[in-house]
């Protein structure tokens, strides 16, 4: 089997999940013997050279690059920020140019490298997808790591992102999705045929507890006890809920500290809305962390929380488990909460309830050691391995429907 | 004479609400939601009374009077009693008329359906004496053979029992306990002379209980003609089939649809059709057979999940820290003189708050996902402790402020 894989971001250069996601993915698929041609579309900052050192050492795996300017987080009002700032105006003039662009360069890959099925990463290499279909005539699975409607915060979407999605889907031959939660998204919201749509939970690296000394232990040592957020400061993460519990809680126990780990166009707001509520000296604002330091704040943490708006998977709790042995609390919005029991869940928009439960953890012993304990030997069964061995089946099943 | 004996066990807990960090020392009621969930009692048990009580009654009413020899037992909480009078008083009264018949005997138990016996003696003593005095109010029965919460037993409890005037008491027949030997006859307890052992034969009361309506069991469907074939194989090889069961059996577990209340109107004929074989209650299978040997258990054996004990209530640390500080509460508790405090207390301790806290899920399989009302365990045990640290505040020296009261109550 040899698949034909379209994504646009890969680690090291993170900027959230997907790099991460795709990588694990294409990683586990090659253990289980499929032959990955990795296509990513080069981004105008990231030489091309270091793209490649990063694959060296991944067997099977070829890297492809096309030159584009996509990155996955930006909309298009920041992307023209950004191509001003930069004075390149190389390619055309807006994202959606863009994506196009990356179309038409996959249809050159397409005719030259042969493969049995066309997987592409998410919204901005879906219409290159479907120029590889076209030119090759082999099926084509989309995979759904997120959609408008998560980026929105569930608010009113781009409606020229939505028609791309919208457009792709309906002619994609399987739609694979990251978790129940979005596949109800698209068969609801984009009228996408439930029978074609395969939920693949993502998977996550098991790597050892990192066993140095936390950063934060003079804190720790005062009493101080230390709640964890993680992740892009935007509407689809919940910091603003986070900061609002924050408050809540330090009614009733002031001696705790919030650290926030990350960027994004949210975070004057939040820097103000702690100051609105008077509790900007509980507050922290530790910049984006990764990494080896991200471990280490894992692991300095009482308690991780997640309060997402709408999270179409949500890898960070399992790292808090993993990599820092930390409860967590997840949002009842997410996907990973159909695949983590153990874990105290909230609705996201339920303050009340998330400073009850961060209050509840970080007083009792008991609670906390036996939702760590609970947890961390569950997302140790959540390995790309189970994803793969899904994604194979489906890999052999549309491509033995193709034949007939 | 062989004989059946069929005891059905009839409980409802006060289940605790969504109560939260914010409600201690303001709400001191735990017990009323109100919403549409699992955790209204008065929705839940007004459901059941529905699907269950009344239809199962209604059978057993007409099969008393079909068949002279058809008898049986009932073990009630107290708890359930006490929801019952408060809410649906016309269920008692159906009951009544079952008891009124003088084939149904009363059992003992706890009065809030407790673990009490293995924490405080004192506080148990208590909740079986409160027990009895209702048992004696309501069906004018005095209870003579004893049944345990979560049929948790040991040599301890046995002896407790024979001091207390008890004629017999039940356990589970685990083979873990009896090794070769049949669970279908009267054994002595360890270190006892005069009460006897009933042991609940669990394949076949589990075949109703549990397998009725598994289609992937190879017993399935089953009828009263099969499972008579059964219990009746045991005919000359025991003194008696012992069938005990949640009486949610029939028409909340396994559902009206699953044709469960045929097969109960059914299955007393079909065991009768057999020559010398009869129904006894619990006090009359002891007073009719002598004991066949001893049995030690000197660990505490349950009816529940592959190790029969009490890990399912007591095994992990969030339950522990529960039942210990719940226990540890019982002085300041007698001590505050307040009725309506020490009752919270009391329905705090039913054995199933500590249950919907039970983490083992994945390995005992889904008898305790389905059962729980809670988001998860660790919700249960949130709003648990949530609601201790309430108790706590109402029981805290007075000469503090209303906030350092809080805080030594949340400790």
């Amino acid at each position: 089997m040899r698949v034909l894989m379209l994504g646009w971001e890969f680690p090291p250069y993170h900027h959230g999940g997907l790099g991460v996601a795709s990588l694990g993915l294409a990683q586990a698929l090659v253990e289980q013997d499929v032959e990955v041609i990795f296509v990513l579309p080069k981004k105008l900052d990231i030489s091309h050279d270091s793209i490649k050192l990063v694959f060296a050492n991944v067997p099977n795996v070829k890297i492809k690059s096309v030159d584009t300017a996509l990155t996955p987080y930006l909309v298009s009002h920041e992307y023209a920020r950004l191509r001003s700032l930069t004075g390149s105006l190389v390619y055309g003039g807006s994202l959606f140019e863009e994506m196009a662009r990356y179309a038409e360069l996959i249809g050159d890959i397409a005719r030259e490298e042969e493969f049995d099925v066309i997987h592409a990463h998410d919204w901005l290499s879906y219409l290159a997808g479907i120029e590889a279909k076209h030119v090759s005539g082999k099926p084509l699975i989309l995979h759904v790591h997120a959609t408008s409607f998560d980026q929105s915060g569930r608010g009113p979407v781009n409606p020229q992102q939505y028609e791309v999605e919208r457009h792709a889907m309906n002619i994609a031959d399987v739609v694979v999705t990251v978790s129940e939660f979005t596949k109800d998204t698209i068969v609801n919201h984009y009228g996408v045929d439930p029978r074609k749509v395969q939920v693949v939970h993502n998977g996550i690296e098991t790597a050892s507890l990192d066993d140095r000394e936390d950063d934060l232990f003079a804190l720790k040592a005062s009493g101080k006890k230390i709640v964890l957020y993680h992740g892009r400061l935007t509407i689809q993460k919940g910091p603003d809920y986070f900061i609002r519990a924050a408050k809540r809680v330090l009614e009733y126990n002031p001696n705790v500290l919030f650290i926030i780990s990350g960027e994004g166009d949210m975070e004057h707001q939040i820097i103000r809305l702690a100051a609105e509520l008077g509790i900007s000296e509980h507050v922290l604002f530790a910049g984006a962390l990764w990494d080896e330091e991200r471990d280490r704040m894992y692991r300095a943490a009482d308690l991780y929380v997640m309060p997402s708006v709408s999270e179409p998977f949500g890898l960070t709790p399992l790292e808090a488990l993993i990599k820092g042995d930390t409860p967590v609390i997840i949002s009842k919005q997410s996907g990973v909460s159909e695949v983590l029991k153990h874990a105290l869940t909230v609705d996201f928009w339920d303050i009340d309830e998330m400073a009850n439960k961060i209050i509840a953890v970080l007083g009792n012993g008991a609670l906390s050691k036996e939702l760590s304990t609970n947890g961390r030997k569950e997302a140790f069964g959540i390995t790309w391995h189970k994803a793969a061995s899904k994604v194979v089946e489906i890999y052999n099943d549309i491509v033995n429907f193709f034949k007939k | 004479m062989f004989s059946v004996c069929l005891y059905f066990h009839i409980h409802q807990p006060y289940r605790i609400k969504r109560y939260r960090v914010f409600d201690v020392g303001v709400d001191h009621n735990y017990f009323n939601d109100s919403s549409e969930s699992d955790l209204n009692n008065k929705r839940v048990l007004a459901k059941v009374v529905q699907k269950s009580y009344l239809p199962t009654n209604d059978v057993l009413f007409h099969l008393l009077k079909k068949h002279p020899e058809f008898r049986f037992a009932f073990s009630f909480s107290g708890v359930l009693l006490d929801q019952l009078e408060e809410d649906f008083p016309e269920v008692i009264d159906s009951f009544k008329q079952l008891v009124d018949t003088g084939r149904v005997e009363i059992m003992g138990d706890t009065h809030h359906h407790s673990l009490a016996f293995f924490y405080s003696r004192q506080e148990f003593g208590r909740q079986v004496r409160r027990h009895r005095k209702i048992m004696k109010r309501i069906f004018g029965q005095a209870p003579r053979v004893f049944r345990h919460t979560e049929l948790a037993y040991n040599n301890e409890l046995a002896r407790w029992a024979e001091e207390n005037g008890y004629m017999g008491i039940m356990a589970e027949g685990w083979e873990g306990v009896l090794g070769w030997r049949s669970p279908n006859f009267l054994y002595q307890p360890q270190g006892c002379s005069k009460i006897k052992v009933l042991l609940k034969n669990y394949r076949l009361s589990d075949d109703i209980a549990f397998r009725f309506s598994e289609r992937s069991w190879s017993g399935w469907p089953l009828d009263a003609k099969k499972f008579a074939k059964w219990v009746l194989a045991h005919h000359g090889n025991g003194q008696t089939v012992n069938l005990f069961m949640d009486y949610e059996t029939f028409g909340e577990h396994q559902w009206e649809d699953t044709g469960i209340f045929e097969f109960l109107k059914s299955m007393p004929g079909e065991l009768l059709k057999h020559p010398h074989t009869t129904f006894k209650t619990p006090i009359e299978v002891v007073e009719s057979n002598e004991t066949v040997g001893v049995i030690d258990v000197p660990h505490i054996l349950t009816w529940a999940d592959t190790e029969r004990d009490l890990t399912a209530w007591t095994g992990n640390d969030m339950q522990k820290a529960s039942i210990g500080a719940l226990y540890a509460l019982e002085d300041d508790m007698l001590a505050s003189g307040d009725s309506g405090l020490i009752e919270d207390w009391r329905r705090l301790q039913t054995s199933d708050h500590f249950y919907y806290m039970c983490t083992k899920w994945f390995a005992d399989g889904d008898v305790h996902a389905y059962f729980n009302p809670y988001d998860s365990p660790y919700d249960a045990h949130i709003s648990f402790m949530n609601t201790l640290a309430d108790l706590k505040l109402r029981v805290a020296p007075r000469g503090h402020s209303k906030k350092k009261r809080k805080q030594l109550a949340l400790v």
